[in-house]
């Protein structure tokens, strides 16, 4: 992201809208990120944090506004406008999307070498002895050990899982991940060496990311900039820490009020 | 010398919506300029808005008047109009700042805390590990804490881990905040022996210094942040 300043954004959302039946789930939600870059949406339950995530992964079709993404040949294209193979293609390589429940974004029966594996062969991967050196590989820079590649997720515990499910979404090295709540449900000790593992790995695949977190802590470790979020709407959006330092929007400084010195 | 940082009619002022709404003005009317291979102390009382400045430059704070100019990297941008994308790339090539604390990620060892500038920018990690236990050494952190993260380290050790950071950079500006507070009077003189070496380097300097020594010692002028403290 340093490298490149005058590139274009990578994805553009514009007035997105969306109401389940009358409950508001999001409303004018208009920003852009750009390649490299980190968001974290914050805000409390409720707010319409994964909702946003939601419509920004064109798992949910918004009411109004559009999603604009950056295909690999360059060309802006709005996720509406996509056929299902070009959709199919972005789920498959070019992005990644993690859950906080890993269960969601594992087959916890199959073995730890299949989950990895399995993204590589439905981009067109064939050779069994690369693919399993390749999962192999991932499970290293996750720090699992090699030893359970054979070992099937749910006999595992759930910080090991959450890694896991991290070396499935970025062993076809995605250019934008998806990340809600990634370290929700985690013990504080397992938190710590998974933040460090995405800030690493963050920042050597130059991945941009959307990260919906309610954890500020979270996104001053791994965001560039903050998008504050309140009854479905953007109260304020910024340099992490200008608005985690300076506050502006009264409901901003409550949040960073809120939190807790350790 | 060219300048490298100037500020014109800067102005702060805190809003806290959940104590009313109550306005508590910081600075206003903030102008100096500081060249190239220039330090310049922000001296004033306890209060007066020193912090306030040195994060409005870094872009922690927003600015609510005025202007910020940095001059560096062959081009001139206004801290306090830029956008983000702006201030995160003047950060990686232009900016270093020394906070008072140290903020470090859990688990990461203190050589790679301190190397982590250097390899963001796109340096060679073995390289930049070299340059960090060059810096280390300086500053008499034991040569076995630095595989260990510096969470557990002492107050002192700390700040010198983090001085470390902040100085392993070539940047053209380089804002400290207090960066001997905690310092015995040996690391103190490494930290002013490491200012002069970034000044013969070209490096502009802006720093909270409440030690008359080592302000003494590193100060090519001083500005007296307490004429611009906004009244309330």
């Amino acid at each position: 992201m340093m490298e490149r300043e005058d590139d274009q954004p990578l994805l553009r959302a514009e007035g997105l809208s969306k109401w389940y039946g009358k409950q508001l789930g999001c409303r004018d939600v208009s920003f852009a990120l750009y390649p490299g870059e980190v968001i974290a949406v914050v805000g409390e339950s409720g707010s319409g944090k994964t909702t946003l995530l939601q419509l920004l992964s064109a798992q949910l079709a918004p009411f109004c506004g559009r999603v604009l993404y950056r295909m690999r040949d360059g060309v802006m294209r709005d996720l509406a406008s996509l056929s299902e193979a070009e959709r199919r293609f972005l789920f498959r390589t070019d992005w990644g999307y993690v859950h906080q429940d890993p269960a969601l974004g594992l087959r916890m029966g199959v073995s730890a070498g299949a989950n990895v594996g399995e993204r590589l062969m439905a981009i067109g991967w064939r050779h069994y002895g690369r693919i399993r050196e390749t999962a192999g590989d991932w499970l290293a820079r996750v720090e699992i050990d090699g030893g359970r590649i054979d070992d099937a997720p749910y006999t595992y515990s759930g910080g090991m899982r959450q890694r896991l499910q991290i070396a499935r979404n970025l062993v076809t090295r995605p250019r934008l991940v998806f990340m809600d709540e990634p370290t929700g449900g985690l013990d504080v000790s397992v938190q710590a060496r998974l933040l460090d593992l995405l800030r690493g790995l963050v920042a050597e695949l130059a991945l941009a990311a959307v990260i919906v977190t309610h954890d500020l802590a979270v996104a001053r470790l791994l965001s560039h900039r903050v998008i504050v979020m309140k009854d479905g709407e953007i109260v304020e959006i910024g340099l992490t820490d200008q608005v985690l330092d300076d506050p502006h929007q009264p409901y901003t400084q409550l949040l960073v009020s809120s939190v807790l010195p350790p | 010398m060219s300048i490298v940082l100037e500020l014109t009619a800067v102005a702060k002022t805190f809003t806290m919506h959940l104590q009313g709404g109550i306005r508590l003005p910081v600075v206003t009317g903030v102008a100096f300029a500081v060249r190239a291979s220039e330090c310049v102390v922000l001296a004033g009382r306890s209060g007066a808005g020193k912090s306030s400045i040195l994060k409005m430059i870094f872009g922690t704070y927003r600015c609510d008047a005025g202007s910020i100019l940095v001059n560096a990297d062959g081009r001139t941008v206004d801290v306090a109009q830029a956008e983000p994308r702006q201030i995160l790339t003047l950060r990686a090539r232009a900016l270093g700042y020394v906070s008072q604390f140290l903020r470090a990620v859990p688990r990461v060892p203190t050589i790679d805390v301190v190397a982590e500038p250097l390899v963001i920018a796109g340096g060679e990690r073995d390289d930049a590990r070299r340059r960090a236990a060059d810096l280390l050494r300086r500053l008499n952190i034991p040569e076995r804490l630095w595989p260990l993260p510096p969470a557990t380290f002492s107050g002192g050790e700390q700040q010198r881990v983090n001085i470390a950071r902040g100085f392993i950079s070539d940047l053209p500006l380089l804002l400290l905040d207090e960066p001997t507070a905690s310092l015995d009077a040996g690391n103190r003189a490494v930290v002013v022996d490491l200012v002069a070496e970034k000044k013969r380097r070209g490096t502009a300097v802006v720093a909270i210094v409440h030690d008359d020594d080592v302000r003494a010692a590193i100060a090519d002028g001083v500005i007296d942040v307490n004429r611009f403290t906004a009244a309330a």
